[in-house]
């Protein structure tokens, strides 16, 4: 279609139109106006002095991570003439899904709100507004009745769209059966070739039988380096063989070119005033999430107030709407009080365009560990669901998109553990309905916590969600002799019930590299 | 007691491996104070029999009323085994305790130097009273503002503490005689300890916890102790402010006082393990900072049972396992509250009941009453030998080490505990042991 020249000038163009008038550009701007005054600065070399002293004093370096942090999460370019909503999803019928699906929270959405007579939003009184701001660092001791408000659930469907495809010959056994373009074990190999077995990871050849020459304690000199050195790329390519404890909180927020400077922290507090000033129906459906998941969670209860306090900001969040260009899902819209239909009185509501559902907060939840400080805490998941988590709950075609994720288990189990399968087939134990819960999760939850953030490093690291579902087939592998013996669904479900005990990088290698193909 | 006799069959393990007493006994007779956990532990171990109330025993797990009334009454043969020592109290009654230290503390600024004598820092200042009523005021007043806390020296889970700032709330207290109605004789003045309140602790998302670790000492002549891996960090359910000092549930972390909380959830648990903690500490703090808090902390531990060391009647037929209650402050200096002669063995979830069952396990693999262990090693199960007559290290230390600089201690609290895998290969199963 487009040669490659055209499309590298449109990429090109594409980043420099997002990042001009960015807190980023005016800094740089400004540090390149002070720098005039130093005396090595010279009227015959300008240009490249200059040049010289943003990249001594960093700020090439940051410029070159907000490149590729664009580079990474923008759709690529494409034909002037394509819509929009093309770009977002390609495949027709898979935004005829993700319409039908918004359509119905959307629904269940409003219905609760005309039941309950609770509007979508309303602004705080003044002694309202008062007592949250007096309690907003323990919002967790309120206890609203929640009982009347129903949490959105996400259950899995049978999307069976055949429509134009043509029937293929394999037949599937698995609830999922659309013709999407999944990677087998041995393109797998390639391309996660970090992880194979004779490379050292964090999560394996850091325990305590291993002589911590052999590959941690280097691993932890290296990570140190990349950590001074500030270049998110590194970062990115280090975390694939796991990231140090003390390192990670750092190297995380590197990768997702998270910043905490002041205008971000002033913007955490201008979302926090959002917050204070307007209660939104969603609130409550944060808050029931926050008491029915996270805090009855061994690991996460301690955190329950920082989750209110990032999720309540997030949903006032409009920045988070950019991500609506490359995320199938559109927002969903509200219209003021009479005014239905009429699109000059639309808005979109939850101002961020998110719908919290159940077990959301669990997203939020393991970065607990790592910030601290709430506008830091904030804005590491705010990336992380701009990058990841909103394509594990939206329809698209995207390799790391739910539906992927889905089929390729499936695929994955079906090649590599076919007598597994067909029992548990053969029971009513379709295994999807075990592992979709810890895929639309990311396993938050599921795993221990230092588990957990194992395997996150390896989304970050290699820029995808593909590894869940490698692990969640891992895991049907590994208890597959007591999964043979199972004869109904609930004990399915109860031979995969605790996974807190496993050791994800383990599983992930041997599936990986030790499956017979 | 039964005269030593070898049950036919027992085979010991082979050759050249010197057992202690000589021979191991493949018939355990033991006698049980408590109806928890360790009943159900001691049931299960092969080739051990209860004994019920009168018959004799090899082997005794008992409350520290029954130690009063019988111990000295006792006569033990040489094999026999109980769980306490006769005057533990000078460990764990808090006055007592604090005497100790005290003590021992002004012993090595006059043998050593200050610097040493320092490193017995850890516990906040501390008054008996009635007795040291007048040194307290003086205390007190050289502080204004400050928090104190007020315990009574011999009850447990939190009972009849609480907090004040003003001398005038303990003059009243003192005079209404605010003992509770656990209070039945009024010949027998209960002794208090006022000690100042650490008034920044560390919090997790603004909530205070404490440390619960488990060591346990098989000797106090040559001291010798083991350190368990596992423990837990208790939370209190509610946020931390110092504004409501009469709130017993946001200051005290004790569990009996937690369950009573109106907004406790038995379901929810209010526990971390310390694998838990240290995992988050190092990667707030980073892993040499964390390293030196987990050093600290073994600090107290051997300094406090050295304190003892000279005190403590040392019975070869006692072994003890401790609770210690440590408290982080916000620059993660670690304070010791106090010490627990008989740690709850009551468990609050499955977790729970698993941890302190293999704790148990352990603790009787390391009593040793099968004669299955040379007396060479520093780990068993989840415990690493901390303190043997002088400190472990993990590393052999032999002629040729001698000289060379980094020698890491072998305690290990708050790492992995891969306590099955160690017990297999270290110890030969007792005859009608199912395989670990």
């Amino acid at each position: 279609m487009m040669d490659e020249g055209t499309e590298l000038s449109l990429t090109v163009a594409q980043i420099v139109q997002r990042l001009k008038g960015t807190n980023l550009h005016s800094e740089i701007e400004r540090q390149a106006k002070e720098c005039l005054h130093l005396p090595e600065i010279t009227l015959e070399s300008l240009k490249n002095d200059v040049r010289h002293f943003l990249k001594a004093s960093g700020w090439e370096r940051k410029l070159q991570n907000a490149v590729y942090r664009e580079l990474l999460v923008q759709p690529p370019p494409c034909h002037p003439a394509t819509p929009p909503e093309h770009t977002k999803e390609p495949l027709a019928y898979m935004r005829k899904a993700q319409a039908s699906w918004e359509k119905r929270i959307l629904k269940s959405l409003n219905s609760m709100c005309t039941e309950l007579g609770v509007p979508l939003a309303r602004k705080r009184p003044a002694v309202e507004q008062k007592e949250l701001t007096n309690k907003w660092n323990e919002m967790g001791t309120d206890e609203p009745d929640l009982s009347r408000f129903r949490p959105v659930l996400i259950s899995l469907r049978n999307p069976n769209h055949d429509s134009s495809e043509e029937a293929s010959a394999k037949s599937y056994w698995g609830l999922i059966q659309v013709p999407l373009q999944v990677r087998d074990i041995p393109q797998m190999r390639e391309a996660y070739s970090e992880l194979c077995l004779t490379s050292g990871q964090l999560g394996i050849d850091d325990l305590t039988r291993v002589p911590p020459d052999l590959f941690e304690s280097e691993h932890i000199r290296v990570g140190k380096k990349v950590v001074c050195e500030q270049d998110s790329a590194a970062a990115q390519q280090y975390s694939r063989q796991g990231c140090p404890t003390a390192l990670r909180a750092d190297l995380w927020a590197l990768i997702l070119n998270s910043t905490n400077t002041p205008e971000d922290v002033m913007h955490y507090n201008q979302l926090k005033a959002g917050v204070i000033h307007h209660d939104l129906l969603v609130d409550k459906l944060i808050y029931k999430d926050v008491k029915l998941t996270a805090s009855n969670d061994d690991y996460y209860f301690v955190f329950e107030d920082y989750l209110y306090q990032v999720l309540l900001c997030f949903s006032r969040d409009t920045a988070v709407l950019d991500h609506f260009s490359y995320n199938s899902a559109t927002p969903p819209k509200s219209y003021i009080e009479g005014r239905v239909g009429e699109e000059e009185f639309a808005v979109v509501y939850p101002p961020n365009g998110v719908i919290p559902f159940h077990g959301f907060s669990m997203y939020v939840a393991p970065l607990c560990f790592l910030y601290n400080e709430p506008s830091k805490l904030y804005a590491v998941f705010r990336e992380m669901y701009v990058r990841y988590f909103f394509r594990l709950h939206s329809i698209s075609s995207s390799t790391s998109g739910i539906m992927s994720l889905c089929l390729q288990f499936e695929r994955l189990l079906q090649t590599h553990l076919p007598q597994l399968f067909y029992h548990l087939r053969e029971i009513g134990a379709q295994p999807l309905r075990v592992a979709f819960k810890w895929m639309v999760r990311a396993f938050s939850g599921y795993l221990s916590t230092d588990q957990l953030l194992l395997l996150w490093d390896r989304i970050l690291g290699y820029d995808s969600l593909e590894i869940v579902a490698v692990l969640a087939a891992s895991v049907f592998a590994f208890r597959a002799e007591n999964l043979m013996e199972v004869t109904s669904l609930a004990s399915a479900e109860a031979v995969l019930a605790d996974l807190s005990t496993l050791k994800v990088m383990p599983l992930i290698q041997i599936f990986l590299f030790a499956t017979a193909i | 007691m039964a005269k030593n006799k070898t049950a036919a069959g027992y085979k010991g393990p082979s050759g050249d491996q010197k057992r202690r007493d000589g021979e191991g006994r493949s018939c355990v007779r033991f006698r049980c104070g408590l109806t928890n956990t360790i009943q159900d532990v001691l049931r299960q171990r092969p080739g051990w029999v209860e004994v019920k109330d009168g018959g004799e025993w090899d082997f005794n797990w008992c409350d520290v009323g029954w130690l009063r009334e019988n111990f000295d009454h006792s006569y033990m043969e040489e094999h026999v085994r109980i769980s306490h020592f006769r005057n533990h109290y000078e460990l764990t009654r808090k006055n007592l305790m604090v005497k100790n230290l005290k003590r021992y503390r002004k012993t090595l600024e006059r043998e050593a130097d200050r610097i040493e004598a320092a490193k017995c820092d850890f516990f906040p200042r501390t008054f008996e009273l009635p007795s040291e009523y007048h040194l307290f005021v003086e205390e007190f007043k050289r502080i204004p503002g400050s928090t104190w806390i007020m315990k009574p020296v011999a009850r447990s889970q939190g009972k009849g503490i609480f907090l004040f700032r003003k001398l005038k709330d303990i003059i009243d207290w003192k005079k209404d005689g605010i003992r509770s109605d656990e209070q039945r004789d009024e010949t027998q003045v209960e002794s208090y300890v006022a000690q100042r309140y650490i008034e920044n602790p560390y919090l997790i998302s603004g909530r205070k916890f404490d440390l619960r670790v488990y060591v346990l000492v098989t000797s106090y002549i040559p001291l010798k102790a083991w350190l368990y891996r596992d423990g837990f960090a208790r939370f209190s359910s509610t946020r931390f402010s110092l504004t409501s000092i009469d709130d017993h549930y946001v200051h005290l972390t004790n569990v009996a006082v937690q369950k009573t909380a109106p907004d406790y959830d038995p379901e929810k648990g209010c526990k971390w393990q310390v694998q838990q903690l240290r995992s988050y500490l190092t990667a707030r703090h980073g892993r040499e900072t964390v390293e030196a808090l987990f050093k600290d902390i073994d600090n107290i531990f051997v300094r406090s049972l050295q304190s003892v060391q000279k005190v403590i009647i040392n019975d070869k037929h006692c072994f003890e396992l401790y609770g210690y209650d440590i408290l982080l402050d916000q620059d993660l200096k670690p304070w010791l509250i106090e010490v627990n002669a008989s740690p709850s063995l009551t468990a609050s979830s499955q977790e729970d009941y698993e941890m302190k069952c293999h704790l148990l396990e352990d603790t009787l693999h390391i009593v040793d009453m099968e004669g299955r262990l040379t007396g060479k090693e520093k780990r068993v199960g989840g415990y690493d030998l901390m303190w043997n007559d002088g400190p472990v290290y993990t590393e052999d230390v032999n002629l040729e080490t001698t000289g060379s600089c980094c020698f890491t201690a072998n305690t290990h609290l708050g790492c992995v505990n891969n306590r099955k895998k160690q017990l297999r290969q270290l110890l030969k199963p007792i005859p009608g042991q199912k395989r670990i």
